[in-house]
């Protein structure tokens, strides 16, 4: 046990070290393990409260959109359309 | 699976039973406090006000976060009170999340492409031994301000401090270009920097300027800020600087400087970083970058801010205090800030500071002596030496950018 917790610190504090990154909490809603599972693998997830709430339904479509084809994010078809109703109906 | 989140939430429960918090839940204990601190804009959009916190970077103070990764924080206006912003409260902006901590020891820098002559590979050492030159320069993003849009518009919603003003110190970019020649067919100078993006797909951040305002003797490619090394965050060990021009050129952590003979086509040429053809007072134009109804974003437009006081600040009937800020523009240099206390009825020019150059922010300031209790507005408008002055509304734009309308702070006078 202690070899474990030790190993998990050792983790914990590389990454707080090297990046500062705290976790973003999202509004628990169905389609987040979608969100942070696609999303949070470019960007941290605060972009989406900071983007918040002046963006109407096509505004985030949009923007699910841009990150595909202009930043060639690798969300499938389905990811694509349960993020963007996520943020429709959350922010 | 190991995710990010797993490993979080495991080394916070390890972290329990040993009785020492993790540094990130250390830091949250005074988000309270410092969202007090930050004193927000009431025009930021809902969302970034709850979500913007005062947190520290390596190597900087606490700067309000706006994005953890990329990492995107501005600078508190209480560090525009001197017209040099320090390195350590320097603004921070990237666009991609992979940030590598470049070493001076082994950093290269090409230089060439198919509209030069040659093309070399310049060490640290050599470019420090070159002819050193030395400017005081605002670098601005372009979207400063974005969050005060009216209606919003999608991005890093920024408050007022996507700036600062630093002594730049480097090689002139057209000293490091002579090394190769450029031909005369050429027509751009493109930028490329160590930063990358996590997805090979997303375009990497690849930046040009005119070939004009490459051998500008105020282009720089600066390796020292302010008497220090750049900090990481803003571009060790070299970055481009490029005085007068919003941030978007000057480029970070640089490695490529190519010479074109075709316009540069990636994303953060076009459609990024593009303003509507005829809607700003643009002098310095990049028209080999135009589109029929876009053009690149080039020049900053004349601005000011006021920065002894916030909204709300106290002041007693009948006392004289100091109201100042700092202005700036493209580098046409400042003329005049001026200062109204009715509403925009009459305006009363305010002393001018210290001129550090036409690239630097400019301080400015005017006694304020309020007779009347209650409520009282000061706002300030700066008109640079071409006659360009702040806009009384905004100007928008689907990208957010060039926001240049006077501000005020609201005084309450008791």
């Amino acid at each position: 046990m202690r070899t474990i917790v030790s190993a998990l610190l050792a983790a914990s504090f590389a990454f707080a070290a090297s990046a500062a990154e705290r976790p973003v909490e999202l509004k628990r809603s169905p389609g987040l393990d979608r969100v942070e599972a696609n999303c949070a693998a470019c960007h941290s997830l605060d972009y989406i409260p900071m983007n918040s709430p002046f963006l109407n339904a096509a505004g985030w479509d949009a923007e699910v959109t841009k990150m595909i084809n202009a930043f060639g994010a690798p969300i499938d078809q389905a990811d694509a359309k349960i993020i963007a109703d996520y943020l429709k109906s959350n922010y | 699976m190991i995710t990010r989140r797993s490993l979080l939430k495991a080394a916070h429960a390890g972290a329990l039973l040993t009785g020492s918090a993790p540094i990130w839940l250390r830091l949250s204990a005074t988000e309270a406090e410092a969202q007090a601190a930050t004193n927000l804009s009431p025009l930021l959009p809902e969302g970034t006000r709850a979500s913007a916190t005062l947190d520290a970077l390596p190597g900087k103070k606490p700067l309000i976060k706006l994005s953890y990764r990329p990492p995107n924080y501005e600078t508190p206006i209480e560090y525009f009170r001197t017209p040099i912003t320090p390195n350590d409260a320097f603004f921070v902006r990237y666009h991609l999340s992979h940030i590598p901590e470049v070493e001076a020891r082994t950093w290269k820098l090409a230089v060439g492409g198919e509209g030069a002559n040659g093309q070399i590979a310049l060490n640290f050492d050599d470019l420090k031994r070159m002819p050193a030159f030395e400017v005081v320069a605002v670098n601005q993003c372009s979207g400063n301000r974005r969050g005060l849009f009216n209606p919003h518009v999608p991005g890093v919603e920024w408050g007022y401090g996507a700036m600062g003003c630093a002594r730049w110190r480097g090689a002139r970019l057209k000293d490091v270009l002579d090394k190769v020649g450029v031909k005369k067919e050429a027509i751009e100078i493109v930028f490329d920097g160590a930063d990358e993006p996590v997805v090979p797909k997303t375009p990497d951040f690849i930046k040009s300027i005119p070939v004009w305002k490459a051998m500008e003797e105020t282009t720089l490619v600066a390796y020292e800020m302010n008497g220090q090394p750049l900090p990481h965050f803003n571009g060790f060990p070299a970055r481009i600087v490029v005085s007068g021009w919003t941030g978007t050129y000057w480029v970070k952590h640089v490695t490529s400087i190519q010479a074109a003979t075709k316009p540069e086509r990636g994303f953060w040429m076009n459609p990024a970083y593009r303003i509507p053809i005829g809607k700003f007072p643009s002098v310095s134009r990049f028209t080999t970058q135009d589109t029929a109804t876009t053009t690149p974003i080039t020049e900053m437009m004349v601005n000011s801010l006021i920065t002894t006081h916030a909204d709300g600040a106290p002041v007693r009937a009948g006392a004289t205090v100091n109201v100042g800020g700092i202005a700036w523009d493209g580098g046409y240099g400042i003329r005049v800030v001026e200062v109204s206390t009715d509403g925009g009825k009459t305006w009363t020019a305010a002393s001018l500071g210290e001129d550090l150059g036409r690239f630097a922010f400019r301080s400015f300031s005017f006694p304020f002596k309020p007779s009347a209790k209650g409520k009282q507005t000061v706002m300030a408008r700066a008109t640079n030496r071409i006659g360009q002055s702040q806009t009384t509304d905004l100007i928008h734009n689907p990208a957010g950018y060039h926001h240049n309308v006077i501000h005020s702070v609201a005084f309450n006078v008791a």
